[in-house]
C-alpha cells in the first residue's frame, strides 16, 4: 500500500507541518516515507506545497505528480493540483477560504470549514490540524495517535504546551468525516 | 535501530560530524545551505570549527590549508561555487590533501536556477580542474547513504590522500527521509605527513604541488595515476535490481534512479523484465557489470537530468556491444514517474510480456 | 668569546635561487631569526606564495604549505583553526597578496586571523618576468606597462598597510624597508614583534616590506637599494600603522 500525497496553501498556514507529521508519523509505524517541500524561488510568492509519500515498500520519486491524497488550504492551491488527483483519490479542502468545488471523476471530495472549526477550538492558527485530521479520517493513511507522538518530535519543546489543543483539532476534523 | 527524519543536506551534515568531520569552511549558495547552517550550530557542539569564508575560493583554501594540517575537513557549496572551487580541488590532489567535497547541484551553465540538475557529472567525474587528476565521486541514492557515504568518503579521502566528492542534488538536499545515525566517531590523528610544526622531527612536511623540475612532476603524476588505478580497482560501487534476467536495464545514479525505481516497480506489476543498474561511485564508473551485462545480451536505457554525460560513460562501458538509449530533462526539471515508464514501454521488445 | 651572529637555525643551509641583489635573501633571514628568537621553529608552519617565493619552502627548516596564487591567508586561516598552538605565517609578494589575493588578505585581517603576513612590496611581478604589479608607481615601466604606468588607463598603486589600517580587525601593521643595515636592523624588529604577537595571541599582524628587484627594474643591486630609499619609501611612508597599546615598543 502506498499513499502519495500533496499538501499545498498560503505560506504559514502550516502546510509543510502537516506534511512532516504524515511521514514522521508513517515511520513511526515502521513505514517507508519521504518528504520534499518546494523550496527556492517556487517559495516567493506566498503559497507552499510538499508531497509525501508512505509506502511498505522503499518509495522511488519523492515527488508526487498524481496523487491519491490532496490537501488543499486555500484555493490557488486546490486549482493548482485537483485536476492531478488520480481516480479513486480524495481531496480535503479548507472550505473557509474556497467557495465552490466542481465534482471530479471518481474522486471524493470532502469540504472542511478548517477555520471555524479551528476558532471553536480557540485558535486560528490550528486550521491546519482540522484538515489534516479529516485527510486522516478518509484515508487512514496514518493513525492519528501516531501524529500525536509526531508531534512530540516535530515541534520544539518550547511548543509543547499546544500538543493538546492540537491533538483536539486533530480529532475534531477525524471525527467530522467518521461520525 | 532507532530512525529519525532529517532532510538530506542535514542528514550528510550530522553524518560527517559523527564520521570525526571537526572542520567545516563553506559561502552561502543555494540549494545547500541547510549544510552550513547545520555546520554553524552543531560544531561548537563537538568542538568544532566551522567558519563562512568570504568566497569559494577562500573556502576551498582553507581546507587546503586544514586538510595539510591534519584535519578532518569539509566544503560544500552548489554547481556555480564548485566551478569556483575547481582551482582549489586541483591543488589539493597535486598536494595529496585529503578533504571531502560536496556539491548539492543545481542547473546550469551559468548562474543557472535553483533546482536540481545532474549536469556537473563530466566536472566531477572527469576533472574540472587542470591537470591530470581524478577524484572519488559517490552518488547517494537516498538520505541514510548520504550520511553512509560521507563517512566513507572522509575514510577513503584519507587512505587515499585525495579529495572525495558526493555529487548530489537539491532534491536529495531537500527531501526528508528516515535514517539511522551511526554513534559519533574517534578518529585517530595519525598522519605522519601533515603539516603540524616539525615537533622534533628531522626533516620539515611539505604540503606541495609544484614540480618545476620536468622529472619532478612525472615523477608526481606517475605517482598519482597510480593511485587512481588503486582506487578504479578496488572502489567500484554499484547496485543491480534485477538486471540478471532484464531485457532492458535502465541506469541511473541519485534522483533520477528514484524516479526509474517507481517506473519500475509499476512495470514489474505488469510482468515486464525490467533492472536497474546504479553506479554509486561514478568514479571510478562501474564499467566492468555494464560491459558483462551488454556481453549477456542486454539493452540500456540511461535516464538522467543532463542533456547525457553519463550516458557517455555507459556507452563506453559496453563498447558496441549493445544498444544504448537515452533519456534526459533540461531546465532542472525531474522526469516523472510516467514519462519515464513510457519511454522504458516504447523500447521493450514486441513479446516482452510473459 | 662570544657568537653574535650565525646562520639562523630555521633557515636551510641551502643556496637560493634568488638574483643577484635581491632582497629575499636579507627578509628570509630576518623572519628565520625572529623563529630562533623566540624559540618557535618546532611549532612554526609557513605558507609560500606563487612568486620569486615560491620555493621559500626550500629555505626555511620548519614545516610548509605551498598555496595557490593569492590564497596564502585562507590556507594560513585553515592551518591555524586545525593548530591554533602552532604559529603560522605567510610569505607574500604584491602581485600575490594586492592583487589576486586582495579577498583573502583583507577577511583574514578583518577577522583578526591569528597569523603573522610577510607582504614583500618591490613594485613588479618579479616570477613571471617583471609585469605590472598592484603597487607598481605612475610612470613606473614594466613589461605591460612598458610606457610607464599610466594612472588615467590603469589607475594607481595600492598602500596595503593604509587600506588594512582602515579595518578593526588587524593587530599590527608596519611598513619597513632594507635599503641599508639601519632600516634592516628595524625590519628585524618589526618582524619579530609581529610573531611575538601572534605567540602572546593578539591577532592579525603584517609587515610589509619594501624590496628590490634589480634584474626587471633594469638597475644593479646598489641602484635598486638606492631606488627604494629614493623612490618607493616617499610613496610608501614606513611607520607602525596599528599596534596594540599594551605590546608597542621595539621588544614585544
Amino acid at each position: 500500500m502506498t499513499h502519495e500525497i500533496i499538501c499545498a496553501g498560503f505560506g504559514g498556514q502550516g502546510v509543510m507541518l502537516i506534511g512532516q507529521l504524515l511521514a514522521y508519523g508513517g515511520m513511526l509505524e515502521g513505514k517507508e516515507v519521504t518528504w520534499f517541500p518546494s523550496y527556492g524561488p517556487e517559495m516567493r510568492g506566498g503559497t507552499a506545497n510538499c508531497s509525501v509519500v508512505i509506502s511498505d515498500q522503499p518509495v522511488g520519486s519523492p515527488i508526487v505528480a498524481e496523487p491519491d491524497g490532496l490537501i488543499a488550504m486555500n484555493g490557488p492551491s486546490l486549482t493548482r493540483f485537483k485536476t492531478a488527483v488520480k481516480p479513486g483519490g480524495v481531496i480535503v479542502y479548507n472550505s473557509s477560504l474556497v467557495t465552490a468545488v466542481p465534482a471530479l471523476p471518481g474522486v471524493k471530495i470532502c469540504a472542511v470549514p478548517a477555520n471555524e472549526l479551528a476558532r471553536e477550538l480557540g485558535n486560528d492558527k490550528i486550521s491546519n490540524m482540522v484538515v489534516l485530521g479529516a485527510f486522516l479520517g478518509l484515508t487512514k493513511a496514518v493513525a492519528v495517535s501516531s501524529i500525536e507522538t509526531a508531534l512530540q518530535q516535530v515541534l520544539p519543546a518550547r511548543r509543547h504546551h499546544l500538543i493538546p489543543l492540537n491533538s483536539a483539532a486533530l480529532r475534531k476534523g477525524f471525527s467530522l468525516v467518521t461520525e | 535501530m532507532e530512525r529519525v527524519m532529517m532532510k538530506g543536506n542535514e542528514a550528510l551534515a550530522e553524518g560527517a560530524i559523527r564520521a570525526g568531520c571537526r572542520f567545516f569552511f563553506g559561502y552561502p549558495i543555494t540549494p545547500q545551505n541547510e549544510i552550513p547552517e547545520y555546520m554553524a550550530r552543531r560544531m561548537p557542539e563537538v568542538g568544532g570549527v566551522f567558519l563562512q569564508a568570504e568566497s569559494e575560493v577562500s573556502a576551498i583554501n582553507m581546507v587546503y590549508g586544514a586538510g595539510g594540517a591534519g584535519g578532518r575537513v569539509l566544503t560544500s557549496s552548489s554547481s556555480p561555487g564548485i566551478s569556483l572551487k575547481q582551482e582549489g580541488i586541483s591543488y589539493l590532489v597535486g598536494a595529496q590533501v585529503p578533504c571531502v567535497i560536496v556539491n548539492v547541484a543545481r542547473g546550469g551553465p551559468g548562474l543557472g536556477g535553483l533546482t536540481p540538475s545532474q549536469s556537473d557529472y563530466f566536472q566531477a567525474t572527469k576533472g574540472g580542474g587542470h591537470g591530470d587528476y581524478r577524484l572519488l565521486v559517490y552518488a547517494p541514492g537516498n538520505a541514510q547513504e548520504m550520511v553512509d557515504l560521507i563517512g566513507l568518503a572522509f575514510d577513503k579521502a584519507e587512505a587515499y590522500r585525495n579529495p572525495v566528492m558526493i555529487l548530489t542534488d537539491a532534491i536529495m538536499g531537500q527531501m526528508m527521509e528516515p535514517v539511522v545515525l551511526p554513534p559519533l566517531r574517534e578518529v585517530s590523528p595519525d598522519k605522519p605527513w601533515a603539516t603540524t610544526g616539525k615537533k622534533g622531527r628531522s626533516k620539515p612536511n611539505l604540503i606541495n604541488s609544484l614540480g618545476i623540475v620536468g622529472e619532478d612532476l612525472e615523477r608526481i603524476n606517475v605517482e598519482l595515476q597510480a593511485k587512481f588505478a588503486r582506487m578504479a580497482a578496488d572502489e567500484v560501487r554499484y547496485e543491480a535490481d534485477g538486471v540478471e534476467d532484464a531485457d532492458l536495464v535502465v541506469v541511473a545514479y541519485g534522483t533520477s534512479s528514484r524516479v526509474v525505481r517507481s517506473a519500475i516497480s509499476r512495470l514489474r506489476q505488469e510482468k515486464k523484465k525490467v533492472g536497474l543498474l546504479r553506479p554509486v561511485t561514478l568514479w571510478p564508473f562501474p564499467q566492468q557489470i555494464l560491459a558483462e551485462l551488454a556481453a549477456a545480451g542486454k539493452r540500456f536505457l540511461v535516464v538522467e537530468m543532463s542533456a547525457g554525460q553519463m550516458v557517455e560513460d555507459v556507452i563506453l562501458s559496453v563498447n558496441d556491444r549493445a544498444k544504448v538509449t537515452f533519456f534526459g530533462k533540461l531546465n532542472g526539471t525531474v522526469p516523472t514517474v510516467k514519462e519515464v515508464y513510457d519511454r522504458i514501454m516504447s523500447l521493450l521488445p514486441e513479446g516482452g510480456e510473459e | 668569546m662570544k657568537k653574535i651572529f650565525a646562520y639562523p637555525r630555521a633557515l636551510s643551509p641551502k643556496r637560493t635561487h634568488y638574483c643577484p641583489g635581491c632582497t629575499h635573501g636579507i627578509i628570509h633571514r630576518l623572519v628565520a631569526e625572529a623563529i630562533d628568537d623566540l624559540g618557535i621553529q618546532e611549532r612554526t608552519i609557513g605558507i609560500a606564495p606563487v612568486g620569486c617565493a615560491v620555493l621559500a619552502y626550500e629555505y626555511f627548516d620548519v614545516d610548509f604549505l605551498e598555496a595557490a596564487h593569492g590564497r596564502a591567508p585562507a590556507v594560513a586561516t585553515g592551518v591555524k583553526r586545525v593548530h591554533p598552538e602552532a604559529i603560522v605565517f605567510s610569505y607574500q609578494g604584491d602581485g600575490d597578496l594586492a592583487s589576486i589575493g586582495m579577498a583573502e588578505i583583507i577577511h583574514a585581517a578583518t577577522r583578526g586571523e591569528n597569523i603573522t603576513v610577510i607582504f614583500v612590496n618591490n613594485t613588479v611581478y618579479g616570477m613571471t618576468g617583471g609585469q605590472m604589479a598592484p603597487t607598481t608607481l605612475p610612470g613606473q615601466k614594466t613589461t605591460t606597462s612598458p610606457y610607464g604606468r599610466d594612472t588615467a588607463t590603469v589607475g594607481y598603486p595600492i598602500r596595503v598597510c593604509e587600506l588594512l589600517a582602515t579595518l578593526d580587525g588587524p593587530a599590527y601593521l608596519e611598513r619597513v624597508s632594507v635599503h641599508d643595515p639601519q632600516h634592516i636592523i628595524k625590519a628585524g624588529r618589526a618582524i619579530r614583534k609581529a610573531f611575538a604577537l601572534q605567540v602572546a595571541g593578539k591577532g592579525f599582524s603584517l609587515v610589509e616590506v619594501l624590496s628590490s628587484c634589480p634584474t626587471n627594474w633594469g638597475m644593479t643591486p646598489t641602484q635598486a637599494l638606492r631606488h627604494i630609499k629614493e623612490v618607493l619609501v616617499p610613496y610608501y611612508p614606513l611607520g607602525v600603522f596599528r599596534a596594540p597599546e599594551e605590546v608597542s615598543g621595539d621588544d614585544a
